[in-house]
């Protein structure tokens, strides 16, 4: 396996030489996040640098190399009663760790749980350089050096790429069921406010369609007291419902033009956007709001969200729809010019996914 | 610049009380909570508001004049400690609780206030802030986010970095920067993940918002006594493998059970070789069905002897032996020295047969306290310093553990931050291309290397001297504040 390890760094060094941009490519999960890249990018494959490096159950933590594919990786820790936490999107089967990671993307269990950023250890990348680089461990406590794997999470591959990854994991719960409510969207985002208030086993919360759908998970007999405390319809379908949200193939992800992300403070009063034809969905105890929209795909449309979203204490990213477009919310000067500099260091040729984040990086 | 010209500008925009210079006042700042190292500043300056921080930044970045912040002073690896020639800025008097909004779950808190003053603000709410270091009655949030601290709870509920939620910052340049937000996530690099443990390198911190968890109903202990630290150590992973996350799970060593019961007659097994404790939190009903289960897994493992804790006044005293640990430490030896690595728990027996066997070529005693559940090990080696030589000795007995802790494929600290203290031993965990790539992150922040500078990160021609933490004849700082 060092072999690739020595291609994917001599690829690289040539590409820096040259100037040549490069657009890491893992499972092809993820190709309609991000912006769009220029059309003088090569494809960097690093999906072949594949398999379990080091995985022992009682020790909570696993190491895989950043090709392997997230289900094999998930099928090993749930046959060892065992799951990533933060349960990530997949988009697509192919979808591998490193993309995972790279797009920082986390499910319904993050409200809870944590997000892909809190359960990542350590990482292995290699830099704009072709460095093979090691941060962080396969520890969960570790404060030697600056945080530079939770860096990498989210980063879009604009700072490297990503070799191995070690990951906290955690046990599976042995109950679970979800009940569902019917009731308004104001009253929903105030009910979930005020559970996850109380020490109940809430894994995930979603509102949609005047639904509000709440999973217990933990030892049965404290998933049976929430259900009773909580009220509302067994609703029997679980493992699928949850699966649709996460994957987005519920009905509500349904093609639209556009679907926007808001990930604002939990107890915002319900949007609305009364020029903007579309519908919502809520996840996260009300603070992520996906915002599905027909038609109007304008600037002024985006603005006006981009602008509801900071006002929540918030941002909104354009999840899907036109990728030449901004897609993250823009950073303020002192804040991009960070950025700008943190990418410098680790990518000083610019090789790595330019633009995919912001125009600047 | 001159100390006088600074002091003159300072007066500019600060109040006289707010700008020591005079040695007799410099000295309370000339340590942290690792007393062995000891620097007076030039000038130490207590501002009370962002904006006289942000005219002391400005100021120092103007004139190239180092700045080191502080908080409670509490820290132990001496990442507080002063520079010669620059400010010393104790953000002690920042210490307002902002706002608690128990609706959103969250607390809006200057970086002086105490870690256990925001769960007692939160109580009434029947929220609480779960990052609790040993020395939580004392230490500030602001110290907690530089050293991303942990606690006996980080397992099941995380460390700083896992519960907090923004950031107001400010570059050495003044400026002011939002981190993180509202939301659980937000745009750009996760630089909230990069601050929280920078050891005060990359900014100042004026404001943190931290998230609240709803204190759980209810909380058990088992404590078990094992006649073999191997048992023991597979009894930790025995709960784990059975899918249980401990609220807490702490061993400690024969020598520290002895060190303890001598000090503080907990009732604990003399005639152990380890005992464990392991704590459930939650709902009642979690709590019970958890508790059985680990009563028969302990059991299940060897264990000679387990009580459980009937109510809260027993759950505290069986807890209260392993808060006494390092107290107890400087009962029983003039001096010792703590160490902070972590390691993969699979390999504990491995490097506590390690540790002993140093311990015989050293002639020293070390005492072992273990954050079991996530591999976090306080060795503390018992020297005294009045014999000369025994303090080299026990510096480089400490540095062989930490390389073991490193080839055991663990780190050099777990939790007590690199600091001043083990800026060497990063040269061994770290290749000079790794240690390139955090110069410049640094520098991605702080251009002159004026915060905080020589920390935590060592520079590459640098890597040698040793330090440590030493505490001589119980003169430790803060003697009172539990360390465990």
């Amino acid at each position: 396996m060092q072999t690739v390890v020595d291609q994917l760094s001599s690829k690289i060094r040539d590409a820096a030489k040259g100037g040549q941009p490069l657009a890491i490519q893992g499972g092809d999960s993820k190709a309609f996040y991000g912006r769009r890249l220029s059309e003088r990018v090569k494809t960097l494959h690093v999906a072949g640098y594949q398999g379990i490096v080091d995985y022992e159950p009682t020790e909570l933590v696993i190491t895989a190399r950043a090709g392997t594919p997230l289900k094999e990786i998930e099928s090993l820790l749930h046959q060892n009663g065992q799951m990533l936490a933060f349960e990530p999107p997949y988009f697509a089967d192919t979808a591998t760790l490193g993309g995972c990671i790279a797009a920082g993307l986390s499910g319904p269990r993050r409200a809870s749980a944590g997000a892909a950023r809190d359960f990542v250890l350590g990482v292995r990348m290699l830099d704009g350089i072709g460095q093979d680089l090691h941060f962080g461990g396969q520890v969960m406590k570790n404060v030697a050096g600056y945080d530079v794997s939770r860096l990498m999470v989210g980063a879009m591959g604009t700072l490297g790429v990503l070799l191995e990854v070690s990951l906290k994991v955690l046990p599976l719960p042995v109950g679970e069921r979800t009940l569902s409510l019917e009731m308004d969207e104001a009253r929903a985002i105030t009910f979930m406010n005020r559970c996850a208030a109380r020490p109940l086993p809430i894994s995930a919360t979603c509102y949609v369609d005047n639904q509000l759908f709440i999973r217990l998970s933990g030892a049965e007999s404290a998933v049976q007291v929430a259900y009773t405390q909580i009220g509302g319809e067994d609703y029997i379908d679980s493992y699928s419902f949850w699966k649709s949200v996460r994957e987005q193939t519920h009905d509500f992800f349904q093609p639209e033009t556009s679907l926007w992300r808001l990930s604002i403070n939990s107890t915002t009063l319900p949007l609305k956007f009364p020029f903007l034809p579309g519908k919502q969905l809520i996840e996260w105890n009300g603070a992520l709001r996906w915002l599905a929209c027909c038609g109007d795909d304008s600037k002024t449309a985006a603005d006006s969200i981009r602008q509801a979203a900071n006002m929540a204490g918030g941002h909104a990213t354009l999840f899907r729809g036109n990728q030449s477009d901004q897609i993250f919310q823009p950073l303020g000067t002192a804040l991009l010019s960070i950025h700008q500099r943190l990418k410098q260091k680790f990518d000083p040729a610019g090789i790595f996914n330019p633009g995919r984040l912001y125009p600047e990086l | 610049m001159l100390s006088k010209d600074l002091i003159n500008k300072l007066h500019d925009f600060l109040p006289a009380e707010a700008v020591l210079h005079e040695t007799e006042d410099l000295r309370p700042y000339e340590c942290d909570g690792l007393s062995a190292y000891r620097q007076t500043p030039m000038i130490v300056v207590l501002p009370q508001t962002e904006s006289q921080i942000i005219q002391v930044l400005q100021l120092c970045d103007a004139t190239k004049t180092p700045v080191v912040a502080r908080g409670a002073g509490t820290g132990l690896s001496g990442g507080a400690l002063p520079h010669a020639e620059g400010i010393l800025m104790s953000l002690a008097k920042l210490n307002r609780i902002l706002t608690i909004d128990p609706f959103a779950r969250t607390a809006r808190v200057q970086p002086g206030v105490r870690n256990l003053a925001i769960s007692d603000a939160a109580k009434p709410f029947g929220l609480y802030y779960a990052p609790d270091p040993s020395s939580q009655i004392a230490c500030s949030i602001g110290g907690n986010v530089a050293e991303n601290s942990g606690g006996v709870h980080c397992l099941k509920y995380g460390l700083t970095v896992h519960n907090i939620l923004k950031l107001r910052v400010l570059t050495i340049a003044g400026e002011i920067l939002e981190i993180g937000g509202d939301g659980l996530d937000s745009a750009g690099f996760d630089l909230l993940a990069l601050m929280t443990g920078s050891e005060g390198m990359l900014g100042i911190v004026t404001e943190i918002t931290v998230k609240l968890n709803p204190i759980p109903e209810k909380a058990q202990l088992v404590m078990a006594a094992f006649d073999n630290i191997e048992k023991a150590g597979n009894a930790v992973a025995n709960v784990i493998a059975a899918g249980i996350i401990p609220a807490g799970m702490e061993m400690m060593d024969k020598i520290t059970i002895h060190a303890v019961e001598a000090f503080l007659h907990a009732g604990y097994d003399m005639n152990a070789q380890a005992i464990l404790l392991c704590e459930s939190d939650g709902t009642s009903e979690e709590v019970a069905d958890e508790i059985t289960r680990i009563n028969a897994i302990m059991k299940a493992s060897g264990a000679t002897n387990i009580s459980t804790s009937r109510n809260e006044a027993e759950r505290l005293s069986f807890w209260a032996g392993r808060k006494a640990a390092f107290p107890a430490a400087g009962r029983v030896s003039p001096d010792y020295y703590c160490m902070d690595g972590t390691i993969p728990r699979k390999h504990l027996a491995q490097v506590l047969s390690g540790i002993e066997a140093l311990s015989e070529e050293y002639g020293l005693r070390c005492m072992n306290v273990f954050h079991a559940g996530d591999g976090n090990l306080h060795p503390l080696i018992l020297y005294d310093a009045n014999t000369p030589g025994e303090l080299e000795k026990t510096e480089e007995f400490g540095a062989k553990i930490l390389e073991m802790c490193i080839h055991a494929g663990g780190t050099i600290t777990g939790e007590h931050g690199v600091g001043m203290e083990k800026i060497n031993q990063m040269c061994t965990q770290f290749k000079s291309n790794e240690l390139e790539i955090f110069h410049g992150v640094k520098a991605a922040f702080d251009p002159q290397g004026l915060l905080n500078p020589g920390k935590a990160v060592p520079t590459l021609h640098r890597c040698a001297e040793l330090g440590a933490m030493h505490v001589h004849r119980g003169a430790e700082k803060f003697p009172d504040l539990p360390r465990f």
